[in-house]
């Protein structure tokens, strides 16, 4: 593993990059980019074999977004761990950048591995990801992001129930389990929980971890790596807006951008 | 013309076609929505049981899955009834399949009211209007069994992208040649006449043709063009007949709003407008019933089409003297 406080460093240059992108767009989803840039580090910097240089190479693990609006938080990760220029992060949702504001997988960016905005279909491309690595029998993994609010959609469970009848031991999906969703608590939302219940009950292997302490992180991952048989799940508590203090754990913050104000005190406030 | 060889459902050209489409090419995989049997798929699971993979009653799920194989490198292909192959599906179609614009090659099954006695729910009468309207994706609607057989391997040989190849349950006069020619984009005139021109697509290409000829006992000399494929359609020959016979009608098993007709419609009034009649449903949902029936009730048979005509030749003369 790499030195835990070179990943800090990382993470914390990552959530400035999120916070500079999106204050400069104007618009954009601040409040999860943030909670997720301990787990993006992770995996870009540790978990993930992957080539920045080459980014179609056949073999890499394959990073499955399926919450494309934490886009911010995935471009400053592929960024930093060098498949283009960090200056290109200025054009997050202008007009012709490759910075789309959901992910499109076909405006040219590298490292994009799938265009994804609608939620709920992030996991059944997982899905087929896992079962091609498999037909071809090849070792790779497939990676998947998922939110707690996404959860709500019915066609994750579509999805969560055919990777295990399908035994595919070669999915790892994380769970952002910030608590909050645009209108508010997931709890007073729409009730999700008990989640480390219902994935057992369908077929996965669940792990837990603090999805804001990277050691944890890595080494929960490094669990699921081993698992035999079932898909994994790892609930990650997340802090929505983790690293400024200003906006955490308010979901107003969820797709709002900071001012330039706002956004000299909110990089001022990092840690 | 055109002659009968045989009474086949075009389902049966959907499953032949992928039948050769595993033989020659090792990364077709197929996915199965419970219904692989009504669908035709049972011939490739048996023939290729590596390559099947059950999913079972998930329409959603299947999208997304076969998008994901298409990303590793498969051409998949699913099937299930149109209504859920089109449009219970349509977002993770529209998204990712579309706009990640994969490989992923979609069959819709049962299509139009000759389904039949299952009823409304399960006649697929919007699935073009719908797919119609999604960016890179190809529709195949083609006219018999014989045709679905070369469009289901077209779907492959000829075309990168996402694809939906519609076809039907019931059996259906099978009268395409076995070497005429299959080009994906390209209009098939299959018979020649000047007065009028009837565009077809799929099962009704049979009527049209029936039609045309009982007109030629009449003196009216219709041209006969069958649309195999409804996106990206063919402008050239819609635009050459609007231009040579002045006057069209359109047949086709789906809503006229969205379908065939308004594809029609769009290249006419741009290009060279004529007067056009529609054959098709009438902004209705179906009911149960036989083919026949429920063809003949919602105005679809050969005599529609020739009512039609001569509707659409009276507006012809008056548009003429205008």
């Amino acid at each position: 593993m790499q030195d835990i406080n070179k990943l800090k460093t990382i993470a914390k240059n990552i959530r400035k990059d999120v916070l500079t992108s999106i204050a400069e767009a104007g618009s954009g989803h601040t409040g999860g980019s943030l909670g997720l840039a301990d787990v993006f580090t992770s995996l870009y910097f540790d978990i993930l074999n992957h080539k920045p240089n080459n980014p179609n190479w056949e073999d890499r693990d394959r990073l499955i977004l399926s919450i494309g609006h934490v886009a911010p938080v995935l471009y400053a990760s592929l960024a930093n761990a060098g498949y283009f220029n960090k200056d290109e992060l200025l054009t997050l949702r202008k007009l012709g950048s490759r910075l789309q504001g959901h992910p499109g997988k076909n405006h040219g960016l590298p490292g994009i591995e799938l265009s994804a905005g609608s939620l709920g279909q992030g996991l059944s491309v997982s899905v087929g990801l896992a079962l091609s690595a498999k037909i071809d029998n090849k070792s790779w993994k497939v990676y998947t992001i998922l939110g707690d609010g996404e959860l709500q959609e019915g066609s994750v469970w579509e999805a969560a129930m055919s990777a295990a009848h399908h035994k595919l031991n070669n999915i790892i999906a994380l769970i952002d389990r910030n608590n909050l969703q645009i209108d508010g608590p997931t709890n007073k939302v729409m009730t999700i929980e008990p989640l480390y219940d219902k994935w057992k009950s369908f077929g996965w292997n669940v792990l837990k971890c603090n999805g804001n302490n990277i050691l944890e992180i890595i080494n929960t991952y490094k669990q699921a790596q081993k698992e035999k048989t079932k898909p994994t799940v790892i609930i990650a508590k997340t802090v929505m807006g983790k690293g400024v203090p200003d906006i955490e754990n308010n979901y107003e913050w969820h797709g709002k951008a900071p001012t330039k104000n706002q956004l000299k005190l909110f990089i001022k406030n990092l840690y | 013309m055109f002659r009968q060889k045989d009474t086949i459902p075009t389902r049966v050209g959907f499953g032949e076609g992928l039948k050769t489409l595993g033989k020659k090419y090792n990364n077709i995989i197929a996915l199965g929505a419970d219904i692989t049997k009504s669908v035709n798929l049972n011939t490739f699971a048996e023939q290729f049981p590596q390559r099947f993979f059950s999913f079972g009653i998930s329409e959603q799920n299947i999208v997304g899955v076969a998008a994901g194989l298409a990303l590793g490198g498969k051409i998949p292909f699913f099937s299930t009834y149109g209504v859920f192959a089109a449009i219970r599906t349509t977002d993770q179609i529209r998204i990712s399949v579309c706009y990640n614009n994969l490989p992923v090659k979609i069959g819709g099954a049962h299509a139009g009211i000759s389904v039949g006695a299952d009823g409304a729910t399960h006649q697929a009468l919007e699935d073009i209007a719908i797919m119609r309207v999604l960016p890179n994706m190809t529709i195949l609607s083609p006219c018999d069994a014989t045709q679905t057989k070369l469009a289901t391997i077209a779907s492959v040989e000829q075309v990168k992208g996402p694809v939906y190849i519609r076809f039907g349950r019931e059996a259906v006069p099978d009268f395409t040649p076995n070497n005429l020619n299959f080009i994906v984009g390209k209009g098939q005139e299959l018979i020649q006449g000047n007065d009028v021109t009837i565009i077809s697509t799929g099962h009704l290409t049979w009527e049209a043709i029936i039609a045309a000829e009982k007109l030629k006992h009449q003196k009216i000399n219709a041209r006969v063009i069958n649309i195999h494929t409804i996106k990206p359609i063919d402008k050239n020959i819609i635009i050459k007949a609007a231009k040579e016979t002045n006057a069209i009608v359109t047949a086709e098993e789906h809503q006229i709003i969205g379908g065939l007709g308004s594809a029609v419609a769009e290249i006419t009034s741009k290009n060279f407008p004529v007067p056009i009649e529609f054959i098709g449903m009438n902004d209705k949902f179906g009911e149960s019933g036989t083919p026949n029936q429920l063809l003949t009730k919602y105005k679809m048979k050969s005599k529609n089409i020739i009512t039609a005509v001569k509707q659409v030749l009276k507006r012809k003369n008056t548009f003429a003297k205008k």
